[in-house]
């Protein structure tokens, strides 16, 4: 802070969507600082600590191997099941972490909302940022299982992880920041939102390869941008299924276009929140 | 001297119910799909056409009753909610200190939540860590840096928190009544520390309170807000005396800050001598009388059951010292009528010298009707002493305990 001294004015909202990023950038610190508690708090909590990050998915593809493959048959387009529902869980788990967290942050920091300053959108973005550690520890038990499959990772693959990485990162925010907003003035959101994160497991192949809708509607699942990150990620990585390009573009499209539809409601009720929560 | 901050007439609106209300999707959904009429809202304005002008340097302190719109005040000038209409013009980096502790985190430990409270309270990484030492060593947690706050005695966790905060270095502080909490010497160092801070380097303090002897202390202009507008402005000893005058109207059936479900209302008080005059302050070790009317408001005839009030005593600070109740009050009956008076004598009236303030709580079957934080205040006069000769001051504490001396 110091010396610079800044002149501005306080005014009532004039319904414009304004971005203002050197403001934002001015408060990196707390950006930095806000991601760094989560992640403290979150390996703190639990006694395990990160164990538990590698347990927790691990456990899921155990049991969702016995129950949807060994038992209902579930077709994996031809990889053997654990690899195959895993590398689909990898990147729900931070999808839908994101997701939920990103929903909650502002309820979440009511107190801070309520009695400090700071642009609202570094609430959002740091939750759904902080998920990443998560999904970096998942990521080694990937690695173990293409070893104990004899997958050998394409380079091309590994390289394309991060790019996938990103968009599920938009599409968790550009959803999470309609929601967190939406969140803070009907309090029955927080209450619906594991349902609606139920439903959206079942309508994401994770479990199922998208092989398995008929191909005349497939593409209507891919306007779920998971969808898209999914199906591009198993074939990338474990080298099944096919991809359509058209389908990617659709979830990439609108993952944009839902972050682009986020920012928007979220930056003309972000002056209220205070007046609400 | 150009002003560093310039407020014109400035306002802000409230729903009536805005915040209370509970919002549902559901409801909200099933209004939409059977067009049911929005529901009209009651408006009210916390702040009505409010302007003043704040020189650099200068320390302003905003008194008032709850409810008159100061809090509200801060968090336009904070950015926290946005006004209704006007405009302020700030020219520097505006700090508040709304609350002590601010976004401290149970799980993590004194040293890490340093860190964080201080980045929330706008500092930057390279600031706390040079000013990290000095905020221990005032704060007086050296011994518990890595212990979780969680495990802090909330005098610590009070002490950590302001230690923060007292080392922002905005040109604009503005400070919302923090120094309620705390003991007397660690309140007393933080209004030192305060008052570093606004007379070093030009600092600008905005300054919340209703310790007027804080405010007094720190500021040398004030304004007086009540309902939403300013009633008064100018210098601090002025304001502060029109303050109490308006405070030391009882008559409680306009006071807005008051919580339950008022079916059953306090409507005034007032302080009889034990000779059954009516007075504004109270002897020392002579009985007092507290004269609290009640009303109900539903029409029905019916006797009240099941009623009890109880009388929180404060100290000019703040500070609870004791509390009275009609409940397991033998000579309370059980049956009272919808409308009447409460009667509270107190023997030997063992305060010393000083201004006491009265929370009122009424419930009704166990539930609260009428509550209000500082309804009333007197003022109690020593005249006697006879039992503490003449040395007995005000830092003696509150009390006065009758009691006998013999040496053997």
């Amino acid at each position: 802070m110091g010396s610079e001294s800044i002149k501005y004015e306080i005014t009532p909202p004039k319904g414009l969507i304004r971005f203002n990023l050197p403001e934002i950038w001015r408060f990196k610190d707390l950006f930095y600082i806000l991601v760094w508690r989560d992640i403290k708090v979150r390996y703190k909590q639990t006694v395990l600590g990160i164990l538990w990050a590698l347990f927790q998915p691990f456990l899921t593809m155990v049991i969702f191997t016995i129950f949807f493959s060994v038992f209902a048959k579930v077709p994996s387009d031809n990889a053997p099941y654990p690899i195959f529902v895993y590398s689909g869980l990898l990147f729900w788990n931070y999808y839908s972490t994101a997701l939920t967290n990103a929903s909650n942050s502002l309820i979440n920091n009511e107190g801070i909302v309520q009695k400090v300053y700071f642009p609202r959108l570094i609430l959002p973005i740091s939750t759904v940022l902080t998920p990443i550690a998560d999904f970096i520890f998942a990521f080694f038990i990937l690695l173990g299982l293409m070893v104990y499959y004899h997958f050998t990772p394409g380079i091309l693959g590994l390289l394309l992880v991060p790019l996938l990485l990103l968009i599920s990162i938009f599409s968790a925010l550009g959803l999470g920041l309609l929601l967190s907003a939406v969140n803070t003035k009907y309090r029955d959101v927080r209450y619906i939102l594991p349902f609606f994160m139920q439903i959206l497991l079942f309508i994401t192949p994770v479990i199922y390869p998208v092989s398995i809708i008929p191909e005349q509607f497939r593409w209507l699942a891919f306007f779920n941008p998971m969808t898209g990150v999914i199906t591009l990620a198993r074939n990338v990585i474990i080298g099944v299924g096919e991809v359509n390009f058209g389908h990617i573009g659709v979830s990439v499209f609108v993952s944009v276009v839902l972050l682009f539809i986020g920012l928007a409601y979220f930056r003309k009720t972000e002056r209220f929140f205070a007046d609400v929560l | 001297m150009q002003s560093i901050i310039q407020v014109e007439k400035l306002s802000k609106k409230f729903h009536i119910g805005q915040k209370e209300h509970y919002y549902s999707l559901r409801d909200s959904l099933v209004d939409a799909i059977t067009f049911r009429q929005k529901k009209k809202y009651d408006i009210f304005w916390a702040l009505k056409d409010i302007n003043f002008e704040v020189q650099p340097g200068e320390a302003l302190g905003i008194i008032g009753r709850n409810g008159a719109g100061k809090s509200t005040l801060l968090k336009i000038l904070s950015q926290i909610t946005p006004p209704t209409t006007g405009r302020i013009k700030i020219g520097g980096h505006v700090a508040s200190l709304l609350e002590v502790g601010t976004g401290f985190h149970p799980e993590l430990t004194g040293h890490e939540n340093i860190y964080l409270n201080g980045a929330i309270l706008g500092m930057s990484r390279k600031e706390i860590k040079r000013k990290f030492d000095e905020i221990v060593t005032f704060a007086e947690i050296e011994k518990f840096l890595n212990t979780p706050v969680k495990r802090y005695s909330s005098g610590m966790y009070v002490r950590l928190a302001f230690a923060v905060a007292a080392h922002l270095e905005p040109e604009i502080l503005v400070i919302d009544e923090v120094l309620a909490v705390g003991d007397v010497q660690f309140q007393r160092k933080c209004l030192n520390k305060m008052n570093e801070i606004s007379q070093k380097d030009d600092r600008t303090v905005l300054f919340v309170s209703h310790n007027t002897g804080a405010i007094q202390t720190l500021c040398e202009h004030c304004i007086l807000l009540d309902q939403g507008k300013i009633i008064m402005q100018g210098d601090t000893p002025r304001v502060i005396e029109k303050y109490l005058r308006t405070f030391n109207d009882t008559i409680l059936i306009d006071r807005k800050d008051r919580i339950g479900k008022g079916e059953i209302r306090l409507t005034d008080v007032s302080f009889e001598n034990s000779a059954g005059e009516e007075v504004a302050s109270f002897i020392s070790e002579k009985d007092a009388i507290l004269k609290i009317r009640y009303e109900s408001v539903n029409n029905s005839d019916t006797d009240l059951r099941d009623v009890d009030i109880g009388i929180g005593i404060d100290d000019s600070i703040g500070q609870r010292i004791a509390g009275l109740s009609t409940v397991g009050n033998k000579n309370f009956p059980d049956r009272i009528k919808k409308s009447g008076l409460f009667i509270c004598t107190i023997k030997t009236l063992p305060l010393n010298t000083g201004r006491f303030y009265l929370t009122l709580i009424l419930r009704h079957k166990g539930e609260i009707m009428d509550w209000i934080q500082q309804a009333a205040f007197f003022d109690v006069e020593n005249l006697q002493n006879f039992n503490y000769g003449s040395s007995l001051s005000r830092s003696d504490g509150p009390f006065l305990i009758n009691h006998l001396w013999t040496v053997q």
